[in-house]
């Protein structure tokens, strides 16, 4: 009775930190954006600094009413969203976020296969976005799902290569065996692996500047078209929680987790404090670069990213066997 | 070992919970979105966008798709990537052995994707 009820707690808590998380780095977006454009973003709903707009958003989102084109292949255009939006709660699951005052690590749960598990859970989740693509029977939809594919191929390489090294160094494919195998060094010897995880991360969640797909200026908003209402706000909520999930995964496997003073007791705030540094640093990529043209996504994927992390994956091969 | 594999399992427990709880979220949120939203039906409303004009033809149409060199490239190298996940695991206690094989694996699909590089694949014209 009591696994039963331990497993619900923490796919309680897993659902709640899937609902509050997102919400977080979407106003940090807003108001680290505005700032860095010289506005002041938003400032009125809830009185201090605007922090009520996304539930102002939300409550919004949920009074509009649902359009489905005559033209769109109706039952994968509706399930299109929540196909974007459940596997980032799933991979939510196997994150550590690490001690918690001395009771062990804060986890939904620790598989052995963790990472692989979370890799697999966030490729699903482009699914969505390609459903949503090929299902509108728009034309903008139709070039942004190709895109979306294209990009999809292209970047999965270099971030599964990148993370195979830490589970090179770690010996261990399970997130909380990893962190705690974190050693300093690592640091430098894994600099290249981090940089073309974070890439081809912020890639496959289209984020600019990789959001060719999306392109407001050409395809309106590729996939997302014909979308609106509930179902938008579900693939937006899929894109922060993807920042999160990437973020965090960014933290687990090259920044140490929750490596930092105290980290028996406070391990979960450090792991935190460095999920909102990375995804700052999301947001601050889509400030100050400008997108990339379709074929310069494929070439910087397959000539750049791939060789360095086939690189990565050599060095770490030499540091472990020597 | 039966146990040894019921215990496994018993960690996927966990994973089904987790995304029924998805599910029932998803559900949730269009279902409160069903309770609330208007419906005001109109013809004009479930045409296709295209900027404002009347759409021309249809949404799937034939195209130049350029990048299925890319498509093969990724098969080929994801079959090498799943590989090496269980090979990352046991490779500190294998030892030298396991990082020559896999060397002459991954050197040989490098050798590959050297190859479509200089055939000039990999960028467009």
């Amino acid at each position: 009775m009591s696994e039963v009820a331990d497993v619900l707690v923490r796919c309680l808590v897993v659902v709640l930190a899937f609902l509050t998380l997102p919400l977080l780095v979407g106003q940090m977006e807003h108001k680290a954006m505005a700032h860095m454009q010289g506005r002041v973003g938003p400032m009125a709903a809830g009185g201090f600094h605007g922090w009520a707009q996304l539930v102002a958003d939300g409550v919004k989102f949920v009074q509009k009413e649902s359009i489905t084109p005559v033209a769109a292949d109706r039952r994968v255009f509706e399930l299109a969203p929540a196909v974007a939006l459940v596997p980032y709660l799933v991979a939510m699951l196997a994150i550590p976020l690490g001690p918690f005052f001395g009771h062990g690590v804060l986890i939904g749960h620790d598989l052995d296969l963790g990472l692989f598990f979370v890799l697999a859970a966030m490729s699903v989740g482009v699914l969505g976005t390609l459903m949503g693509g090929l299902g509108s029977g728009n034309k903008y939809s139709y070039i942004g799902g190709m895109r979306v594919a294209a990009q999809l191929m292209s970047y999965e390489l270099p971030m599964v290569l990148a993370a195979a090294s830490v589970a090179m160094l770690a010996g261990t494919l399970s997130l909380v065996g990893i962190a705690d195998a974190f050693e300093p060094w690592w640091l430098l010897v894994q600099l290249p692996g981090l940089v073309v995880f974070f890439v081809a991360g912020l890639a496959e969640l289209q984020r600019p500047p990789f959001d060719a797909p999306l392109a407001d200026a050409e395809l309106v908003m590729g996939p997302l078209t014909e979308y609106g209402g509930m179902r938008f706000a579900m693939f937006l909520l899929a894109e922060y929680a993807g920042i999160v999930v990437l973020a965090a995964l960014t933290t687990v496997l090259f920044l140490g987790g929750w490596a930092g003073p105290w980290s028996d007791h406070l391990g979960w705030a450090w792991t935190l404090l460095k999920i909102a540094g990375v995804s700052f640093l999301v947001i601050w990529a889509r400030v100050a670069y400008p997108r990339l043209r379709e074929d310069q996504v494929n070439v910087l994927a397959w000539k750049v990213l791939v060789p360095l992390a086939l690189a990565q994956v050599t060095l770490t091969t030499l540091v472990v066997v020597w | 070992m039966t146990d040894r594999l019921d215990a496994y399992f018993d960690g996927y427990v966990a994973v089904g919970a987790i995304v029924v709880a998805g599910l029932l979220l998803a559900t949730a949120m269009l279902g409160v979105n069903r309770l609330m939203r208007p419906r005001a039906a109109s013809v004009a409303k479930l045409t296709t966008y295209e900027s404002g004009v009347d759409p021309v033809g249809q949404g799937w149409a034939q195209s130049t798709v350029r990048y299925y060199v890319f498509a093969f490239l990724y098969v080929i190298f994801a079959v090498d990537a799943v590989f090496l996940f269980p090979w990352a695991v046991v490779l500190d206690e294998i030892g030298r052995a396991a990082a020559v094989e896999m060397g002459v694996f991954v050197g040989i699909l490098a050798i590959g994707l050297g190859y479509a590089w200089r055939k000039g694949v990999l960028s467009w014209t």
